[in-house]
């Protein structure tokens, strides 16, 4: 335990607007802290600087879910325990659900939120490749109102976004663009079978129609200082008939888009080899 | 004379919550780990601290009835929460199930991660009173054991649902 | 005729307060007024300390300081030899090397104050690869960079290459391995001049830790005190470092007049603490036309870090296994264990064998196929016999029976069948399957005169109540020392078991039963304990007062009496190594061990060739290990360490940057959850041997010895990658998939 705990203050506003005044009155002064299952493990470390912060995890105003023919809105405190038993996202948003059950262990998905998650901004997190894939929309808020915007322009490099200092992720909104009909794939490659952080994270969706892909979304984690959306893969395989050849072609198209490092847990050369593999893998998929 | 030099510390807090059933109240820093003041104000260090960092599973609790790390739940969260610890499994000195099969069929060595196992597989068996073998594996994936390569702490978690009466598929 | 209690799954006495919580490791100890411990340490692999600054912002008159020039007696941590100061004076000679302590009653307050601490150095040339070490590109240690170096001879290994038909040579790797209890490590000390020095800890080996504090505090042995709390695992590498802790923590009681408590996180304890030594194996192998071993020239090599501590032992372990259970008529092993700028590695589970096992396994997979003869065959017609000698020309007076052991595993696993099904399969699947195995043995007990200068003790004393309390210095960690103990006791005194009492060792009262390592403490230690039960029973029944037939009520009513009329009833027993045990070490030949383990290890493997991930599916594990006192403990014991040896082959990586391990954390360390361990099939040959209680021999260390080979060899079957090292990570077995034209779908 590396922290000097009496340093750090940490309040619990009693509801949202109170927590946004704060945010709004002390810019870049308070911080919010929503499950904790990246902050403490930081805190412990001793690497989290910053010492000040908002409790908003037990804000009502953050939880819930709500479902309308176009849309399911869910807050953005939402766990990853809540959206593995939502059986409305199992059946529409498979590839979320997945991402939630390969996060960490049972007890972090009972802790962990989703909008913790994108706020942290790690590009090994496990599900903004399916948020991609799913066209995701975040609500920001702050005391000056509220706005949409599309999740893939939320990252702008690494750990950086555009989250302005008094704002918070309320919802994450999922357009119903018929789930059921599209072929997904997703699939983390990490370190053991369990508990891992991921190497390269693959999340994939195709409309297919007599072996012609007639729309796709390709998503991939811990292979860029983002969440990457493979949109140069994605236009050799709009509209293409599947084929040995065209697998090859995207398959150098992906590794061309990708921007993988070395680090303690891999290299790059795996995570570019191993993300070609299961684009691959996906491909194959969807011509079976 | 002037105060020595020190680091700023911000004022503690006082958390009420309920812990295997009783009231309990303790003030502390805001942030400090609730692993902490489990073990350090109320006494109760059958909760272990394994890694620090989420990965290991031995300061496993419940905590409002999930299976929760208490090395990464901060203190001002614990607020009213109903927390359940390895000293609140057995009832009055009677052990439950799952700890009586770890006793019977080998699955505590050197013990360390057993308070955590234990809560871990008392949550499971609340969600799946019949797992299948893949089903405890899963639900135990959170807790690292170093000693007993997990065979036997399978054996014991499904020997806990036979001995219930309830014959779980492998 | 009362049912014997050995090869009985009877329960461990000490189990209510694991499965409970209430079992008190050393953490859950307080004692009013303890100071929390903490150590400042060389953030560079070698160096001159030129300053030690204290910073701003942090009350340094409430904090007791301790450094070099604190320490009363001589400043070494005392093992093998006195080169290990406990507090670096004037240089480091590895990365967080202990520099500085500090102690205050603020855990939180304390940890500020460390990072406050700079210490200033001036860095030196460090080595920090065996290559390097070997070229003396720089003399970090003695007059050569040579903690020990050894050379076995048998026969004539330059004779035979000329009649070879055929003539292998391979390069082997290990990589070093954190022991990675679930518990850190943690001391408590009490320490002043007038009262001496008690040590309350997770540990090992008492009796180690009261040798290395006595010249520390200049007290005699009388004042120092080391009692063992209950410990989280150990695994070996608890068996010397708790000796450093514990004279860290002394030294912070003896200056503050308080008790001290020093917990180590698991960040501190991955970095700083002992890990198993890396190893370098280089094989050439001659065998003739059919198949038989001509002459093996074994080159092995160890990274023993930066200071001596065990490494003179684990090199002498790995290189009397070098050669493994074959016949061979000349074998050369030259081996040596090197010093580089790195923490010093230490011991852990295995102790040097699983590293050269490793290399002489997948060798002889390699050796095999090169002879036109598949593995087992290979085998078969090399396995040694009973009457023929191993490398150190010990002559096997054991009934081993290798090849049926080999059999006993191909049976339970289906080898033959799946083998030929996963080469089919394998052709239609970006997923291959393979299964391999290994053949290995592991010397239980110290080598040589290891034991008879261990001079071992037990005391069993009976009470006035019929109950025997066994006094051992052997400690309970969770492989079942206390339930073996109790059993063969009670055995040997035909009581129940509930009429045994061991005791948590604590050296002003147990004595020195030697080291809890070597798989050695049922067997030696066991032995002891049976014949020192043995004498009190004897001597109650030659004193009249116990009748030939007796019950528990008889014998507790025996005790009183005796007790009254003669005094205090009890049996203090030595260790005698057998007459009939040479060893001599010079020469490095003769009766290595007193008793040997053997075994077949066989894995199954898949290997996704997208990824190259590398699952174990299955495990077959045989081992013949004498006579099993508690059949649940003892499959407990392989289980776990074949948990650790697939860790070992597959996943376990200490990433190193300048001579510091980067990735100390759990997340990034990865050892096997639930979902990454096989189904393990575990089965014993009994076959009584040897001077242990009922026959029985050594366990606990043998699993980690055929794991990882097996799981190597399976991999290699799997996909034809020939695995030369280990860990087998994906990021270097797919660019052998790549070359094999395996890693494309």
């Amino acid at each position: 335990m590396r922290a000097y705990v009496p340093a750090y203050e940490f309040q619990a506003p009693p509801d949202l607007s109170a927590a946004l005044d704060r945010m709004a009155a002390e810019p870049n002064e308070w911080k919010p802290f929503a499950g904790g299952t990246d902050l403490m493990v930081l805190l412990e470390a001793g690497k989290l600087a910053h010492t000040k912060y908002l409790n908003i995890y037990h804000l009502r105003e953050l939880r819930g879910m709500s479902v309308n023919p176009a849309n399911v809105t869910f807050g953005a405190a939402t766990t990853y325990a809540q959206i593995r038993r939502d059986s409305l996202l199992a059946a529409e948003f498979t590839l979320l659900c997945n991402a939630a059950a390969e996060t960490g262990s049972i007890a972090t998905q009972n802790r962990g939120t989703l909008g913790g998650n994108i706020a942290n901004a790690s590009p090994a997190a496990d599900s903004p490749p399916a948020l991609i894939v799913y066209d995701a929309e975040l609500e920001l808020v702050s005391s000056r109102g509220s706005r949409w915007i599309a999740y893939r322009d939320f990252h702008t490099g690494y750990k950086q976004s555009l989250l302005r200092p008094d704002e918070l992720i309320r919802s994450i909104r999922l357009p119903r663009n018929g789930g059921p009909a599209w072929r997904q794939h997703y699939r983390k490659v990490g370190t053991r079978r369990a508990q891992a952080i991921s190497k390269v994270c693959f999340a994939g969706a195709a409309l297919v129609q007599n072996g012609k892909i007639e729309d796709v979304r390709i998503a991939l984690g811990s292979i860029a200082p983002t969440v990457l959306r493979a949109t140069a893969t994605e236009q050799i395989l709009q509209g293409a008939q599947l084929s040995p050849g065209l697998s090859r072609a995207a398959q150098q198209a992906l590794a061309r888009e990708i921007a993988p490092i070395d680090d303690m847990r891999s290299t790059a050369r795996y995570r570019s080899l191993v993300a070609q593999n299961l684009l691959a893998e996906f491909l194959e998929k969807l011509s079976a | 004379m002037p105060e020595p030099a020190r680091p700023k510390s911000v004022e503690k807090i006082r958390v009420s919550c309920s812990v295997n059933g009783a009231p309990a109240s303790f003030e502390t820093y805001p942030i400090a780990r609730l692993l902490d003041v489990l073990r350090e104000e109320l006494k109760l260090t059958g909760t272990k601290e394994g890694c620090g960092e989420g990965e290991c599973g031995a300061c496993a609790i419940e905590m409002n009835g999930d299976l929760v790390n208490s090395c990464l739940v901060p203190a001002l969260q614990a607020q009213g929460a109903n927390i359940r610890t390895i000293e609140g499994i057995a009832n009055k000195g009677l052990l439950n199930g799952v700890q009586q099969s770890f006793l019977e069929h080998g699955g505590a060595q050197c013990g360390i991660c057993t308070p955590g196992m234990i809560l871990a597989a008392v949550n499971l068996l609340r969600k799946y009173p019949r797992p299948t073998e893949l089903q405890v594996r899963e639900g135990l994936a959170g807790n690292l054991c170093r000693c007993t390569g997990y065979t036997k702490i399978f054996e014991s978690v499904l020997e806990a649902c036979r001995s219930q009466g309830e014959v779980p598929k492998r | 005729m009362k049912e014997s209690i050995i090869g009985k799954s009877i329960l461990r006495p000490e189990g209510r307060g694991k499965v409970t919580g209430t079992a008190r490791y050393i953490d859950d100890l307080d004692f009013p007024g303890i100071l929390h411990g903490a150590t400042v340490r060389s953030p560079v692999a070698r160096g001159r300390i030129k300053a030690i600054h204290f910073g701003e912002g942090i009350p340094w008159d409430q904090f007791t300081v301790v450094t070099a020039k604190d320490i009363p007696g001589k400043n070494y941590v005392a093992l093998m030899i006195n080169d290990q100061p406990c507090l670096a004076d004037q240089f480091v000679n590895h990365a967080e090397e202990a520099v500085v302590l500090l102690a205050h009653p603020d855990k939180y307050l304390l940890e500020e104050a460390r990072r406050a601490v700079r210490i200033r150095i001036e860095p030196l040339p460090a080595i920090l690869t065996i290559e390097d070490s070997l070229a003396k590109k720089e003399i970090v240690w003695g007059e050569d960079n040579t903690f020990k170096s050894f050379a076995v001879n048998k026969g004539d290994v330059d004779s035979a290459w000329a009649e070879a038909a055929f003539i292998v040579e391979g390069e082997y790797e290990t990589g070093a391995q954190e022991q990675l209890y679930i518990e850190p490590q943690g001391i408590i000390a009490r320490a002043n001049p007038s009262e001496g020095v008690t040590i309350w800890g997770s540990l090992q080996c008492p009796y180690y830790i009261h040798k290395a504090l006595t010249p520390i505090f200049g007290l005699p042995k009388d004042r120092v005190r080391i009692i063992q709390a209950e410990t989280g695992g150990g695994f070996g590498g608890k068996e010397e470092y708790p000796s450093m802790i514990s004279a860290h923590a002394a030294l912070l009681a003896w200056k503050s007049g308080k008790p001290v408590k020093i917990i180590y996180d698991r960040a501190e304890d991955m970095v700083a603490t002992t890990k198993r030594h890396p190893s370098r194996t280089r094989h050439r192998t001659a065998v003739s036309r059919d198949g038989k071993l001509l002459a093996m020239d074994i080159d092995f090599t160890l990274d023993g870090g930066a200071y001596e501590t065990v490494s003179p032992v684990v090199l002498s372990r790995g290189t009397i296994h070098a050669a493994g259970p074959y016949e061979c008529p000349n074998v050369r092993i030259r081996s040596r264990a090197v010093a580089t700028n790195v923490p010093p590695h230490g011991a852990f589970r295995g102790f040097g064998a699983p590293q050269s096992v490793f290399a002489l396994e997948r060798h002889m997979d390699r050796v095999a196929e090169a002879a036109g003869l598949p593995p087992d065959e290979f085998r078969r017609r090399n396995f040694v016999h009973e009457g023929q000698t191993l490398a150190v020309s010990q002559v096997v007076r054991e009934k081993v029976d290798m090849a049926r052991l080999m059999e006993r595993a191909f049976e339970a696993s289906g080898y033959h069948e799946k083998r030929a099904r996963f080469q089919s399969e394998n052709q239609h699947s970006a997923v291959k399957k393979g299964i391999g195995f290994a053949a290995f043995m592991h010397g239980a007990g110290f080598t040589g005169s290891g034991e008879e200068y261990l001079a071992s003790e037990a005391l069993l004393e009976a009470t006035p109540e019929g109950i025997v309390r066994v006094l051992a210095g052997s400690t309970e960690m969770g492989q079942g020392a206390n339930t073996v103990f109790t059993q063969v006791a009670a055995e040997a005194l035909g009581l129940d078991c509930d009429r045994i009492e061991v005791l948590q060792p604590d050296t002003a009262y147990v004595p020195n039963s030697g080291p809890t390592v070597a798989s050695r403490t049922t067997m030696i230690v066991g032995g002891l304990v049976e014949s020192a039960a043995r004498n009190i029973l004897n001597t109650l029944l030659e004193s009249g007062l116990l009748k030939s037939s007796y019950d528990s009520k008889d014998f507790a009513e025996a005790c009183r009496e005796y007790i009254a009329k003669f005094g205090p009833l009890k049996s203090f027993v030595k260790y005698h190594q057998p007459a009939d045990v040479h060893w001599d070490d010079t020469t490095y030949q003769g009766d290595a061990y007193g008793a040997y383990g053997w075994a077949v290890y066989l894995a199954e493997v898949s290997v996704d060739t997208r990824t190259a991930e590398v699952r174990v599916d299955n495990f077959t594990a045989v081992q013949e290990v004498g006579t099993i006192v508690n059949p649940m403990l003892a499959a407990g014991q392989v289980e776990g360490g074949v948990a650790q040896g697939i860790g070992f082959a597959i996943y376990e990586n200490v990433v190193w940057k300048d001579g510091r391990m980067i990735n100390g954390q759990m997340t990034n360390y990865i050892m096997p959850t639930s979902m990454d361990v096989p189904p393990i099939r575990v089965i014993f040959e009994e076959v009584p041997y040897g001077t242990g209680p009922h026959g029985a021999k050594g366990i606990g260390e043998l699993p980690l010895d055929g794991t990882a080979p097996a799981v190597a060899n399976a991999i290699a079957h799997a996909t034809g990658a020939d695995i030369r090292r280990v860990p087998v990570t994906p990021e270097t077995l797919i660019e052998t998939l790549e070359m094999l034209e395996l890693a494309h779908a």
